[in-house]
This record gives C-alpha cells, sequence and structure tokens, in this order.
C-alpha cells in the first residue's frame, strides 16, 4: 500500500495553534467555551486545542470525551457492533459555546451523531467543529467551521491522522487503497 | 472481543472474558443514566417484548427502563404462573409476540429451562430473566458490576451466598459468574437448602454460617421465600433466624471492610438483623441503578450478536 | 404359503442354536430345518428368503411397551405400535395398563385383544392393572383379566404406594400363577422431580429423583415377595442400588426377575442437558456408575430381559417447558442397534444378547416366545448386526417421534420381520 505524508508533526503542531486562535478570535476569548473531542484521536486534538487555550488565555476550558457509538446510523446495518466506551461530559453544557473536535471529516455520518448525542446533554448556545483533515464526500449538509487542511481524495483512499498519544508519533498520512 | 451469543441465558455458559465485557459495556451504559435525556437511539426500530410469568415489578421495571433507554419500542406481557399449564403453550404466545415484531424476548419462568425452549425454537434473541431455580443471569451481572465497583475487583476475593441455595437461582448464576471472575464462593445455609452437589459448581459448603464468613469481603443473602418453607426444609422461621441470620455479632469474624448485599427485598429480622439491614440497603440502591446498565449492556451485545446470524 | 430363509446365521437362545442354515416355515409354523436349500428354490410356492450374512432369530418380545390405546390415540394406537414394533424386530410386545379407561377389567382387556387381533400385525400380550383406575386402592378385576387374557398385572407409572395392598396383590396372583410387575419407586422421595438426582439437576436446577427412591421401593417389594411367596418381576431397573437388592434376592431364592430399557443402559443424565424433553422419562436417566451397574447386571445375568418402555408422547405434548413435558420415550424402534452395542462393547455375546430380547423376557411372562422350536408359531426377525444405519425419527412407524437417539449412528438393520409365517415388515 502506497503511503503519502500529508503532514509532519510540526505542520500539525502548527495547525493546532492556528485552529485555536480562530476559535479564540470568532467566539472573543474563551469565556463560554468548551471542548468536546470525539473518540478516539479527536479526544486529544481536543486536548491539544485546550492546552493551549490555557496558554493564551490562562483558562482551563471545561473538556468533554464523545463516544457516538450508541448514535450511528449504521448500527442496524452492520453486523459487528463497536465497543462502547465511555462517554465523559462533565460539566453542563447549556449556553456554551461548544468546540466539537474530530480528527477527520469525511462523510458527516460521525458529526451528526456527536450533535445528536450533545443535544442529549442540554441546549448549548451553538456547536462548531474543528478537524485536522477535511476530506471531502460529505454525505450531509455539515460542514466545519476549523480546518487544518482540505484535500481531495478517493473514496478508495485511507486518511490516517497519526497521534503521538495513540500512535506513538505525529503525522497525517494517506494511503492508497 | 466481541459478544458472539444471540441470546444470554446464563452465566454457567459465558465465558470469563464475556462476562467481563458485559461488566465493562456496563460502566459505558451507566453513564447514559446520569444524563438529562436519558435515552440513546442505538435500539431504535426494536422491539422487544418482557414476557413474564411470574410477577416481579422490580426485574421487569428493571428491564423496562434499559430498553427504553436504548429507544427500543417495549412491549409487556405479564401472565399469571395458572396460566403456565394451562391455555395457551409457551411456545405459542411466544411465536405470537415474534409475529407482533418482537426480535428480542425477556422471558421470566417459574420453571428452570424455559428459556432455553425458546432459543431453541425461535428467531429472536432471548433473554433470561429468571428461569425457576436455574438461573437468573441479569441479578448475577449486576451483583459482579456492584462488587466490582465497590471492591475495585472480584478475583481473589471471599464471597459467602447465605440462604436457601437449593431453590435459589440468584446463588446459581452467582457462584458461576463469581468463580468465573476468581472469587472464592462458600455457601452456607441449612443442610436441607444446600444441594449435595452444589460442590460440583465450585462452591464451598458450609452449614455454620460463623464458620463460612470467617475473612469474608463481601456476603450476599438470599431472600428466604416464605411461601416455598412449608416447614419441611426447617422447623420454623425463628429457628432460621437464630442459625442463618445475620447480625452483628456474627460478623465480627468477617474481613472489617464487609460489603452485605440482598436482591431485596429484605425480610427484616430473618435474614438481616435491622442495623445490617440499614447498610446493606444502600448497597441495594446502588444496585438499582447498577441493573439498568447491565441490562442496557446486555441488549446492545446480544442486538449486535444476533444481527450476524 | 412357505418361507424357506436360506443362508442366514441362525441364532437361537432357547435352543442354543448357532449356526449357519436354513428355516422352513410352513402353515404358519416352524416346520424343519432343511440341509439344502436347492430342492425349495425351484418350488413356486415356496418364497426364499436369502439370509447370507444376516442374523436369523426368533422375533424379539418386548414386555413393556405403551400402546396407548384406548384413550391416547393421538400418540399411538394398537395398529400403528403394532408396525413400530414389527419395524423394530419385535413380534411380541406386552402392553401396560394405564390406558384411559384403565385397563383394571376384563372388558377393557378384550377391547385391547380385539383390536390387536383386527388391527394388530404382531402378537399383543396386555398387562392388567393391580388396583382399580392405577389409583392403588382397590384390587382390580385381575382373575378376570386373567381369563381374558392379561399375563401380568402392574400398575405401571403409579407405583402400588401402600405395602399391604401390594401384600394382597401379591398373594392374590398367585392363584393365576402370574407375575406382579412392579413400577418401583416411592413418589413421597421422587416429590415433583423430573430428572436423576445429580450434579446435572442440581446444575440445571431442575428437581431431582433420587436413586433412593427406586431402591426403596424395589427392597420393599422384595420383601413383601418373600414374604408371599409371589413372583416379582422389577420394571425397568436404572440404579446400582437396584442392581445389588435384586441379585441378593436372587441368591437368597426370591423369585424375582428385572428388566433394563436400552436408554438406561446407553445414556446417563448428562443427556438432558440443554433441556431435551426426549431424555426425560421415569425412571430417568442416572448417572454414570449407576450405568454401569446396569451393564454389570445385565452381563451377570441379574438382570433378566430388556424391554423397551415404549412411551410414546406427540411432538406438542414434549415441546414445553422441561417440569411440564409428559415422561418417556419411544424405543421399539431403535432397541435392536442399541442393544447390538452391548455386543459390540463385549459386554455380551450376541447369543446372550438375543436372548435377553426373546426367550428370558418370554419366560418370565409364560407366552412361550422367543424360539424357533420346530412346531411353534413362525415369529423369525432377519437383520444384519453389521449394517450402519442413522436413526431418524421421522421415519419412525410409531406416531410419535418422542426419541432421544434421533441423528446417532449406530449398527443393526432389521431387515424382515415374519409374524405366524407372515412377512410383516420389510426393510
Amino acid at each position: 500500500m502506497a503511503k503519502n505524508v500529508l503532514m509532519d508533526s510540526e505542520t500539525i503542531d502548527r495547525t493546532i495553534v492556528r485552529i485555536t486562535s480562530e476559535i479564540l478570535e470568532k467566539n472573543k476569548g474563551a469565556k463560554d467555551l468548551v471542548i468536546i473531542g470525539i473518540r478516539t484521536r479527536g479526544v486529544h486534538v481536543a486536548e491539544r486545542i485546550a492546552n493551549r487555550i490555557n496558554k493564551l488565555e490562562k483558562i482551563e476550558p471545561p473538556m468533554g470525551t464523545l463516544d457516538i457509538t450508541l448514535y450511528r446510523d449504521d448500527l442496524r446495518r452492520k453486523t459487528e457492533w463497536p465497543k462502547v466506551e465511555k462517554t465523559e461530559i462533565p460539566f453542563s453544557v447549556e449556553d456554551k459555546e461548544v468546540i466539537l473536535v474530530d480528527d477527520v471529516i469525511y462523510t458527516g455520518r460521525t458529526t451528526r451523531a456527536a450533535l445528536e448525542e450533545i443535544m442529549d446533554f442540554g441546549r448549548p448556545s451553538s456547536i462548531q467543529l474543528a478537524t485536522i483533515v477535511d476530506r471531502g464526500h460529505r454525505e450531509l449538509p455539515i460542514q466545519p467551521d476549523y480546518v487544518g487542511i482540505k484535500v481531495d481524495t478517493l473514496s478508495s483512499e485511507k486518511i490516517r491522522v497519526h497521534l503521538e498519544e495513540t500512535d506513538g508519533k505525529d503525522e497525517v498520512i494517506v494511503l492508497q487503497g | 472481543m466481541t459478544f458472539e451469543r444471540k441470546h444470554i441465558l446464563g452465566l454457567e455458559e459465558l465465558s470469563a472474558e464475556e462476562i467481563t465485557l458485559i461488566l465493562d459495556t456496563a460502566e459505558s451504559m451507566k453513564e447514559v443514566s446520569t444524563r438529562d435525556v436519558k435515552k440513546v437511539p442505538a435500539l431504535r426500530g426494536v422491539t422487544v417484548c418482557n414476557l413474564f410469568y411470574e410477577p416481579s415489578t422490580r426485574t421487569r421495571s428493571s428491564f423496562e427502563i434499559a430498553e427504553k433507554r436504548l429507544s427500543a419500542d417495549v412491549l409487556n406481557f405479564t401472565l399469571s404462573h395458572s396460566s403456565v399449564s394451562k391455555g395457551e403453550t409457551l411456545l405459542d404466545t411466544a411465536r405470537n409476540l415474534e409475529a407482533m415484531g418482537a426480535s428480542v424476548i425477556v422471558i421470566r419462568h417459574p420453571m428452570s429451562g424455559s428459556p432455553w425452549l425458546l432459543a431453541r425454537e425461535l428467531d429472536s434473541s432471548i433473554i433470561n430473566a429468571g428461569d425457576g431455580s436455574h438461573e437468573h443471569p441479569s441479578q448475577a451481572l449486576l451483583d459482579l458490576f456492584t462488587i466490582r465497583e465497590i471492591k475495585g475487583k472480584i478475583k481473589g476475593l471471599k464471597v459467602v451466598i447465605v440462604g436457601d441455595i437449593l431453590h435459589s437461582r440468584v446463588a446459581r448464576s452467582n457462584i458461576w459468574g463469581l468463580s468465573k471472575l476468581g472469587a472464592e464462593v462458600r455457601v452456607v445455609g441449612p443442610p436441607t437448602l444446600i444441594p449435595q452437589y452444589i460442590e460440583s459448581a465450585k462452591a464451598k459448603t458450609f452449614y455454620n454460617l460463623e464458620e463460612a464468613i470467617e475473612g469474608a469481603d463481601v456476603i450476599i443473602m438470599l431472600r428466604i421465600q416464605m411461601e416455598r418453607q412449608e416447614s419441611v426444609y426447617f422447623p420454623s422461621l425463628r429457628e432460621y433466624s437464630r442459625f442463618y441470620g445475620l447480625t452483628r455479632e456474627k460478623l465480627i469474624g468477617a474481613h472489617k471492610d464487609v460489603t452485605v448485599m440482598h436482591p431485596g427485598p429484605i425480610n427484616r429480622g430473618i435474614e438481616l438483623s435491622s442495623d445490617i439491614a440499614d447498610d446493606a440497603s444502600s448497597v441495594i440502591l446502588d444496585q438499582v441503578s447498577n441493573g439498568i446498565a447491565v441490562r442496557m449492556a446486555m441488549f446492545y451485545l446480544v442486538a449486535s450478536a444476533g444481527r450476524n446470524q | 404359503m412357505s418361507i424357506l430363509i436360506k443362508g442366514g446365521r441362525i441364532i437361537d437362545p432357547s435352543q442354543g442354536i448357532d449356526e449357519k442354515g436354513n428355516i422352513l416355515i410352513e402353515n404358519g409354523k416352524i416346520k424343519s430345518f432343511p440341509k439344502t436349500a436347492k430342492k425349495f428354490e425351484k418350488d413356486s410356492k415356496v418364497k426364499v428368503i436369502d439370509a447370507k450374512g444376516k442374523v436369523v432369530s426368533p422375533g424379539l418380545v418386548d414386555i413393556h411397551v405403551h400402546l396407548r390405546e384406548p384413550g391416547f390415540e393421538h400418540k399411538e394406537t394398537i395398529s400403528s405400535g403394532c408396525k413400530s414394533a414389527a419395524a423394530g424386530g419385535f413380534t411380541s410386545i406386552v402392553c401396560m395398563p394405564n390406558t384411559n379407561p384403565v385397563n383394571d377389567n376384563a372388558s377393557v382387556t378384550e377391547y385391547i385383544l380385539l383390536k390387536a387381533r383386527t388391527e394388530g400385525i404382531v402378537n399383543v400380550y396386555p398387562i392388567g392393572a393391580i388396583t382399580k383406575g392405577e389409583m392403588g386402592e382397590t384390587l382390580a378385576q385381575i382373575g378376570e383379566m386373567y381369563e381374558a387374557g392379561c399375563v401380568g398385572v402392574s400398575d405401571d407409572g403409579m407405583p402400588v404406594m401402600d405395602s399391604k395392598v401390594m401384600r394382597h396383590a401379591m398373594e392374590y396372583v398367585q392363584a393365576f400363577d402370574i407375575p406382579v410387575i412392579s413400577h418401583a419407586e416411592d413418589k413421597n422421595l421422587s416429590g415433583t422431580g423430573v430428572m436423576n438426582e445429580g450434579e446435572v439437576s442440581t446444575q440445571l436446577g431442575l428437581v431431582g429423583i433420587p436413586c433412593a427412591s427406586e431402591d426403596v421401593m424395589v427392597s420393599r417389594d422384595i420383601m413383601v415377595a418373600e414374604l408371599t411367596g409371589a413372583r416379582l418381576h422389577i420394571c425397568h431397573v436404572s440404579t446400582a442400588g437396584s442392581v445389588r437388592l435384586i441379585k441378593a434376592a436372587k441368591k437368597r431364592g426370591v423369585k424375582v426377575t428385572a428388566e433394563v430399557t436400552p436408554h438406561h443402559f446407553i445414556l446417563t443424565d448428562e443427556a438432558v442437558n440443554e433441556y431435551d424433553t426426549n431424555a426425560k422419562m421415569n425412571p430417568p436417566l442416572r448417572g454414570k456408575k449407576d450405568r454401569k451397574a446396569v451393564i454389570e447386571g445385565l452381563k451377570d445375568g441379574t438382570l433378566d430381559a430388556i424391554a423397551t418402555d415404549h412411551a410414546p408422547h406427540s411432538e406438542d405434548e414434549k415441546k414445553v417447558e422441561f417440569d411440564l413435558a409428559p415422561f418417556g420415550i419411544v424405543g421399539l424402534e431403535t432397541a435392536l442397534p442399541l442393544s447390538l452395542k452391548l455386543v459390540e462393547d463385549g459386554v455380551l455375546t450376541l447369543s446372550q444378547m438375543i436372548s435377553k430380547l426373546t426367550d428370558s423376557p418370554s419366560k418370565i411372562l409364560n407366552l412361550g416366545k422367543g424360539t424357533l422350536e420346530i412346531g411353534c408359531a413362525a415369529d423369525v426377525v432377519i437383520f444384519d448386526p453389521e449394517k450402519e444405519i442413522t436413526i431418524e425419527r421421522n421415519k419412525f412407524h410409531s406416531k410419535s417421534k418422542n426419541s432421544p437417539f434421533h441423528g446417532w449412528s449406530l449398527k443393526g438393520l432389521v431387515e424382515h420381520t415374519i409374524v405366524d409365517g407372515k412377512v410383516v415388515y420389510s426393510a
């Protein structure tokens, strides 16, 4: 399988810095921000954004973790159901600006599930989506608010965001199918 | 690992890994009950039928809440005990429910093995909610979950089950579950209520309560079913309570952090002295909420595996 | 019409015969054992059956069968039961009285015999009840039933709990020289039990029937037989305790005989696993030690006969909760291949095994069957003991299909069954 590196560790760092600045700019600071990462890698990206916010604004935004398994729209079709991990949102999302973080946006279905799940926790004043990679091929009318890199891909290709926390090193790669 | 069973009939047939997967999944499920909107869409479009041949408001309600929290459509079918032996057969009734669209059937039945009959003859997933004197997997799983939550582990714990082992499905399921997860299980009660062959199920038999609870980490008290004790098994409740009722004095030999559990409802002053009953009651409340999470996990895993077949 | 059975291995334990030869049947009787078959082969009036490589033995005798008629014709009829018997190689069967009405008076006996004569294809011998309605209280009309054709008395399925009633029964039958046939079970000890009490019942949460509930009653019956001098026959022995008691009683000279079923020497209570109602019978399948003991009892002669306890029940009746399912399995069409396993396992010689299914049971009830003696009625079975078969319950001739042996691969195919010189079954 041919492998093509899209982003290296430095690029990823810079991207996080930029996305964080955009978030702060758009929301005029971090006062009402809460950060929610989608399992698994979205959680780590979310942590990095939160750290960056902390550095810039001296505020620790509340951090949550979302496991969207129970909200997937393909459960009825799938033959093997994924293991359910814990969703942890130990704060109220009521009237907050929720920054939803994932590593890649593709069909938009994961985001849809995440939106629905967050709504079950309360009524935020807004939900904004940040992702490292937007690889296109949307199947639902959903667009990210903050994007690291936008790439044209073939459906047969696979985009992998590797992070230090889960994979030992930071990089974004494309695998040809 | 993935769960590959279409049915959950009992703990005897589950492996330690499968039991652990159910408990782990239940931990994720427990969070759902803490939300504002206590509902996830996982089982949308799935019809679950609660087919109860014994009145058991607690167990049925717990299953029903679990089903609803997963967005399943729920059909309750409660039949009187007497309709078991007359009128429509169990299979005909269950086939009817299947025709109404049920794809998961939760069955509580006074006769051992009834869920196996349904599993053999129907297409639906079958969940055993208690069959005769045989198994009560959801109760044992929630006991395991609660013990793991309180003690942080199960392996190596000394667990004593006290009372009517002979007729108890809770005892059998717990013995299998606990021993599979590495606990040391002891059973104690009057010899008339301890089946001779229970040791083959990996439980050590005692007839003296103090001896049995020596060093115990957990004590599970079984409910004495008043209606069953037609004076054949022991002379009187008073005498039973004197020898097998748990009191503060008798607890002296147990581990200092011993947890006393009871599947409820407690017969105060018979199985437990009142002060211990108060302690046990707080655990009972944990067990109630854990019961919902465990049952949600059972549904999720069975629905997932059921699709494969 | 005459029949010549040619070149088979003739085994007739009643005469101590085990040799290759020919049998000539004429006018429904065993005519002779001709040295050569040649002269008959050209005779158009003689039907020749080639039995080369097959065993030719007296037709099998089953002294424990439930034909269900009258009263339970949806399970079995005398006609279907006889067909099932013929397909299993049986030419004489003895039917138990727990019909509806109970065979506790001569008119029921006569009805059964009339039906058997007109619709049955094998010999049928009824057993009368010991007590009226098998209620265990007052003696049934044993004398009149004997006159009508009953060959013994039994309250099979409903043991006579009152020892005094049993005593009087054992005294009374001696006027007619018939045995009392006992389903030995202490109903109080059995309680609501549905299977053997042991590890398996404990694990399955089913109420057990302890071995002691059989042993206690076998012991009582032997003692009452000793007291009265009656002939006692113990049905379907299932426990090591019973075997021990019967062995000791025989040694003391008590007139006691006993039978065992194929399922008790083949299966153990492990077969109940997963609540298979086709493994539910009374007495229940026991543990390994008991199975070993009944096999040993067959070997040392303590157990005289193999009987099937053929107990047909419809599919609907068995497809219910284990507690609700009736006791019993069909056995006529599986008995021979299952018994041949005893030969394969070296427990019995082929001749000994055949004896347990022919002359030995016949003697217990004085049927005068189970022999190929010249001049006797030509009841013969021809079977291939080596032929591999698969038990297929849907092919049973019995109305009922309740067998735990469905799908089993066994050896032993019944090729022809001949009753009174007529071929009533051919594979």
